[in-house]
């Protein structure tokens, strides 16, 4: 039971930033925009967020630039793709370089650690919150140890990353805003037949994209981890794309995929060295590779279908 | 902010006397393309205003000015006797004119409530919109008989349904003045019956409608007045009741000095292509063409005259081997070469077809590329351009530098990249290329499209050429004019089928145009094509 | 209305690359400023760390051989109208072919064994390539994402296969044995001593006849014909009977082959071993240097060499100049890459304004004379 719990934590902890990757990415795709970029917005933003918090000793700060930076790469993701019609999949990539080699760069120049901040402290970092009762019912049995051990002592970025899959959802379907979106990331000329503009659009779902993707950034530094190191995203915004395919990019199945491949990183730390019975030693390189394994299944179409928005990747042009 | 339906904001209609739109002089050109030119058109309240005209006459783009979507270069417009600039689609929603496009602006995978409220919700939330559409929806279906399951989506509907959204989309957001730009072009006969009752049932009830078509038999059927256009300009506005089809063809395709071809008798040979009963579905699967027979003798030129949209691309990739076929055969020289596999069109080309595709630009040339790249499209694997792996460059330039002398291709560089030269040099590439190689099948689609009248005269002389030398050519073109004056016989294909044969020497203008219509299709028998 | 205007021949091919080059130069520099430090001055002592001295030019060469292969396999596979992203991960694979070869005919002089390690490290990278370009020729499933989720899975095969499989008992680090001397590719130094001890090698030579084996291939072979025509419209390619399924797989088994042989340079020369993540970026920087060099043999061959440059002249740069990490580097390729690739529309448009307003300004005299063609 002990096992699993503590499976499960870590399963919710490294699924944290993969749920406000892959929300992000449902915006952005959602409306039309293929963001490889995820990786690099992830990578900037939890290298902005660290530098200010680990300045200003204030976390909320942090945040606040690290959702700063992932505004300045979706800008410049925006510029390239709506407005002078680039090609989106190029752009993406560019971002992560840019963003992988500025972390480090500005990193070693101002703080002189090889690209890592220093540690964070005190006001500087977030920390779990305990939810009300947690110490009263800990004791408890089977609800204890699931209120006051999993759920209970998460940081506050972990509960907006699961409250923004309903909250998602709730956009996405029930509002003005969602129906357009969708609408824009099918069709972008029945919303510029209906007389609305396309553009402003997307740069709306970029800007939550933007939002979402920064708090993920942000948690990496201040909340997993107690510092900015280089290359700490480490795949993370793909593997959040990938979740996005696998749940066809959908709110609730996101949640599902994102939490299954945090489940897998979980099991890798866990089954270090441990010897299964029947199956012996699982190698955790073949972990690491099973969420891109399935992808590239799902994407090929041996595993149900990812049908992407149809309008993605492609700019919009008025003229016939 | 939203454009919500508001009647308010409208011009009264009793300030407009009876007219809903007045155009004054309406100009818009493309480049060099003078699309409309000095066009008036009065629209009375309450009608069915026909618009009819061949393909490219310039009514669409009058209809995009008048919604929004082009910006007319000069001229003026009148709503319900208000002089108005219309910037977008919104500022013509909100003057209460709607349109269904020809190719539907809806999202697949929306309902069919989604769709509806699109763009005019009235407010952030979706449910009060959704409610509202949903008993609006309602009346509209009751009032005009616009049935559609509300909550369905639109990828399952029939296209005759999609249609109908299009209609409520526009009557929701409180449209007077409905726009249908080809309406009847994707619709089965009884679904455009059931809209014809439908635009009945609107005009009655004091809605104006104007319908854009090449249809001549939609126009008798529905409208009160038409105006006739072609080649840009407005040719005449007449009452539906006091005309005929047969005049209406004739204003349509006008008397057009025509660029008569010098040509002997044809001396037709053996079968050289030889088609039965041919079934070919587009890329959707829809049947485009159900059951084609016909065949190209050496020595002789088959026009395929019809409407654009009629079969004649798949006809076309078919017998190109582009397009797998359902069902039937294709005989090249006797020889069954029906493709069965998109990737055929080599093999077709070693067994002597040459093929001239109707779009150069998307198809017959990669625009990137220098000419003499060009001139070598599809032959490219070919010993003349070097054995075994390598391209022989030297070969394929002199290759092109050939036809550049005997096609006159202009400028005379081979080195040039493809789309700096004109549409009719581009066409000369192309012809070059597929006439030089000596074929004895040559399928052209519509070769001078887009070319200008110089060049016009110099491919058909080289169609005819060929012809003289004993090849069996296929011509599918749009261009009445140019399948007459080639053609030593004429089929013409409707809604996928050999609706009529005619010999060119007798057959009258009206009378193709009414068999391209599908007036007739009902009376020609379709076996007589065949001969 | 983006039925763009023809510009000169030189403007597209020499003038807009250029000016998006030097606009990303010219962040970069102001990055520098930001960090305290003169970009002129940098650029002074890259210069002189990549061409300066002998072992920093035999460096230059080293990474600049790497950047060719990478290069021109995003190059092969843009003419396809394909984008390989998948270099990093195909070149990680050839070095496995490599090794496995390598370590196979251990003791066989190098001169026999190289070709037959080309050939291995061409077939294991060229297979890594091929299964994208399978899933979308056949499946449709896209070739960018499917090439970044092999990216990954190579990562993870691969350091299985290294630290359980090849590593010898006897070594701490995560690598494989090492290869036999006299079979390992040789030196350059071994004929030029201005190279000793540096790591460029007979690989360089090797890279340069890539250059001219691909510009003969896209342009002078009937395979390159097909290719560029399905690059630039399929649906023309279809027309002229050419199986786009069949050339979109050729095309990234090429590509990938040719990322493949950054592994001969590295695995079977420089490092005389396979060693855990020895690709280290190298497939990536491969993509800046195919849109910067307009995915030609010549352009990829000099942005290669600026790329070597830059890699180098970093080295010595952080060397001198403690605040630039070498990372500059990346942010300079990521720049390149944004600018002569998603943002080319950017200066383009300035440019085609300008020599429109120049060429009407020219016939001034005549200004109805404005649509031509």
């Amino acid at each position: 039971m002990e096992d699993i719990i503590s499976i499960l934590i870590t399963t919710i902890r490294v699924s944290t930033p993969l749920i406000l990757a892959c929300l992000a990415g449902l915006y952005s795709e959602r409306a039309g925009i293929v963001d490889i970029g995820l990786e690099g917005k992830l990578l900037g933003s939890a290298f902005g967020a660290a530098v200010v918090a680990s300045v200003t000793g204030n976390v909320w700060l942090g945040l606040l630039a690290g959702i700063g930076v992932s505004m300045m790469f979706s800008a410049v993701h925006g510029l390239a793709s709506i407005n002078f019609r680039g090609n989106q999949i190029i752009s993406g990539v560019a971002l992560n370089f840019l963003a992988s080699g500025l972390t480090v760069f500005l990193g070693a120049a101002w703080f002189g650690r090889g690209g890592n901040t220093p540690p964070l402290t005190g006001d500087a970092r977030f920390y779990g919150i305990r939810l009300p009762f947690a110490q009263e019912v800990s004791g408890v049995p089977i609800i204890g140890p699931i209120y006051s051990g999993l759920l209970s002592g998460h940081t506050i970025l972990t509960y907006l990353a699961f409250l923004a899959v309903p909250l998602t959802a709730w956009v996405l379907w029930r509002t003005r805003f969602g129906l357009r979106l969708r609408a824009v990331g099918e069709n972008p000329k029945a919303l510029d037949t209906a007389g609305m503009s396309v553009s402003w659009l997307r740069y709306k779902a970029l800007m939550i994209t933007a939002v979402l993707v920064g708090m993920g950034g942000a948690y990496l530094s201040t909340a997993q981890a107690a510092s900015f190191s280089r290359e700490m995203s480490s795949g993370r915004g793909y593997i959040a794309l990938a979740a996005l395919i696998f749940a066809k990019w959908k709110p609730y199945p996101a949640l599902g995929a994102c939490l299954l491949f945090g489940f897998l990183e979980a099991m890798q730390y866990r089954l270090q060295g441990v010897d299964l019975p029947l199956i012996g030693r699982v190698p955790t390189q073949a972990m690491q590779a099973l969420p891109y394994v399935l992808t590239i299944l799902l994407l090929a179409g041996f595993v149900g279908r990812a049908i992407a928005p149809k309008a993605a990747g492609q700019p919009y042009v008025k003229e016939r | 902010m939203d454009t919500t339906p508001d009647h308010a904001q409208r011009p009264s209609s009793a300030a407009g006397a009876s007219l809903a739109i007045e155009l004054k002089k309406i100009n818009k050109s493309f480049g060099s393309v003078h699309a409309n030119r000095d066009i008036d058109l009065a629209v009375r309240r309450g009608t069915v205003h026909g618009i009819v005209g061949e393909n490219g006459a310039g009514k669409s783009t009058l209809m995009s000015i008048l919604y929004g979507f082009y910006h007319a270069d000069s001229g003026e417009i009148v709503v319900g006797g208000k002089p108005v600039t219309i910037h977008n689609s919104s500022d013509a929603l909100a003057l209460g004119i709607g349109m269904v496009h020809q190719h539907f602006m809806l999202v697949d995978n929306f309902t069919v409530l989604e769709n509806v409220i699109l763009g005019a919700e009235d407010s952030a939330l979706l449910k009060p919109s959704v409610d509202k559409a949903r008993r609006e929806l309602q009346r509209l279906a009751s009032d005009y008989g616009l049935n559609v399951p509300v909550d369905a989506l639109i990828e399952d509907l029939s296209v005759g349904q999609q249609q109908r959204v299009e209609i409520l989309k526009a009557l929701y957001r409180g449209a007077d003045i409905l726009i249908l730009d080809e309406p009847t072009g994707v619709l089965t006969p009884a679904e455009a019956d059931h809209l014809f009752e439908v635009l009945k049932t609107l005009r009655d009830e004091g809605k104006t409608i104007i319908l854009i078509t090449h249809k001549l038999r939609e126009i008798m059927a529905i409208t009160d007045m038409v105006s006739v256009m072609r080649q840009g300009q407005m040719v005449e506005t007449l009452e539906t009741a006091k005309t005929n089809p047969e005049q209406l063809a004739e204003l349509m395709v006008g008397r057009r000095v025509l660029l008569r071809v010098e040509k002997d008798e044809a001396k037709p040979g053996d079968v050289l292509l030889d088609v039965t009963d041919l079934v070919v579905a587009d890329d959707m699967g829809t049947e485009r063409l159900k059951g084609v027979t016909l065949s190209v003798r050496a020595g002789e030129i088959l026009g395929v005259a019809g409407v654009a949209g009629n079969g004649q691309s798949e006809l076309l990739e078919a017998l190109a081997g582009m397009r797998a076929s359902k069902s039937g055969t294709i005989r090249l020289n006797g020889e069954d070469v029906t493709a069965h596999h998109p990737d055929s069109a080599a093999t077709l080309r070693r067994k002597g077809l040459a093929h001239v595709p109707e779009d150069r630009l998307r198809m017959g040339l990669v625009t990137n590329f220098y000419e003499w790249e060009n001139s070598i499209l599809g032959y490219h694997d070919y010993d003349k351009y070097g054995s075994g792996l390598m391209l022989d460059v030297k070969a394929a330039r002199a290759e092109a530098q050939r036809h550049i002398e005997k096609f006159d291709i202009r400028p005379a560089n081979a080195d040039l990249k493809t789309a700096n030269f004109s549409g009719g040099n581009q066409q000369k590439i192309v012809l070059a290329r597929e006439m030089e190689r000596d074929p004895d099948v040559l399928i052209v689609g519509q070769p001078t499209r887009g070319v200008d009248i110089g060049a016009i005269e110099f491919i058909h002389n080289q169609i005819i050429k060929m012809r003289d030398a004993g090849k069996a050519i296929l011509l599918v073109s749009v261009e009445l004019d140019e399948i007459r004056s080639l053609s030593d016989r004429i089929v013409v294909l409707f809604d996928g089928e050999v609706v009529g044969e005619a010999d060119p020497a007798t057959a009258d203008e009206g009378e193709l145009g009414l068999l391209m219509a599908g007036v007739k299709s009902d009376t020609t028998p379709k076996r007589e094509a065949t001969t | 209305m983006s039925s763009a205007m023809p510009l000169p021949r030189w403007v597209d091919v020499l003038l807009l690359p250029v000016l998006n080059v030097t606009l990303a130069f010219i962040i970069g520099g102001i990055v520098v400023l930001i960090v305290g430090e003169n970009p002129i001055e940098a650029v002074r002592i890259m210069l002189y760390g990549a061409f300066g001295y002998g072992y920093g030019f035999g460096f230059t060469l080293y990474y600049t051989t790497n950047f060719i292969f990478a290069g021109l396999a995003v190059a092969v596979a843009f003419h396809a109208g394909l984008f390989n992203i998948g270099g990093e991960g195909q070149a990680y694979v050839g070095g496995l072919g490599a090794i496995l070869v390598a370590l196979a005919v251990g003791g066989l002089h190098w001169a026999l064994a190289m070709p037959l390690i080309m050939i291995s490290a061409a077939l294991f990278a060229g297979f890594w390539a091929f299964i994208p370009g399978y899933l979308q020729a056949k499946r449709g499933s896209h070739v960018v994402i499917t090439t970044i989720m092999m990216n990954f899975i190579a990562t993870s095969m691969m350091s299985y296969i290294i630290s359980r499989i090849l590593k010898p008992a006897n070594v701490n680090s995560d690598e494989s044995a090492r290869i036999d001397e006299v079979t390992r590719v040789p030196f350059l130094s071994e004929w030029i001593p201005l190279l000793r001890n540096t790591p460029v090698n007979i690989s360089f030579v090797l890279a340069l006849l890539a250059l001219v084996g691909v510009y003969l291939l896209i342009w002078h072979t009937k395979f390159g014909y097909a290719l560029r025509t399905m690059g630039h419209n399929g649906t023309a390619a279809r027309y002229a009977g050419m199986s786009n399924a069949k050339l979109i797989m050729l095309a990234m088994a090429i590509s990938g082959a040719l990322a493949g042989m950054v592994a001969i340079n590295d695995t079977a020369g420089a490092h005389g071993r396979l060693i855990l993540g020895y690709v280290a970026g190298t497939g990536f920087v491969g993509i800046a240097v195919a849109f910067m060099g307009k995915a030609h043999p010549i352009g990829v061959g000099l942005s290669a060499l600026l790329f070597g440059v830059l890699y180098q002249g970093g080295q010595e740069l952080a060397f001198t100049m403690p605040a630039i990490t070498r990372e500059m580097i990346v942010t300079i390729q990521a720049l390149v890459i944004l600018f002569t690739g998603a943002m080319s529309n950017m200066l383009r448009r300035p440019v085609e304004l300008a020599f429109l307003t120049a060429r009407t300004r020219q016939k001034e005299p005549v200004p109805t004379e404005r649509k031509e063609a």
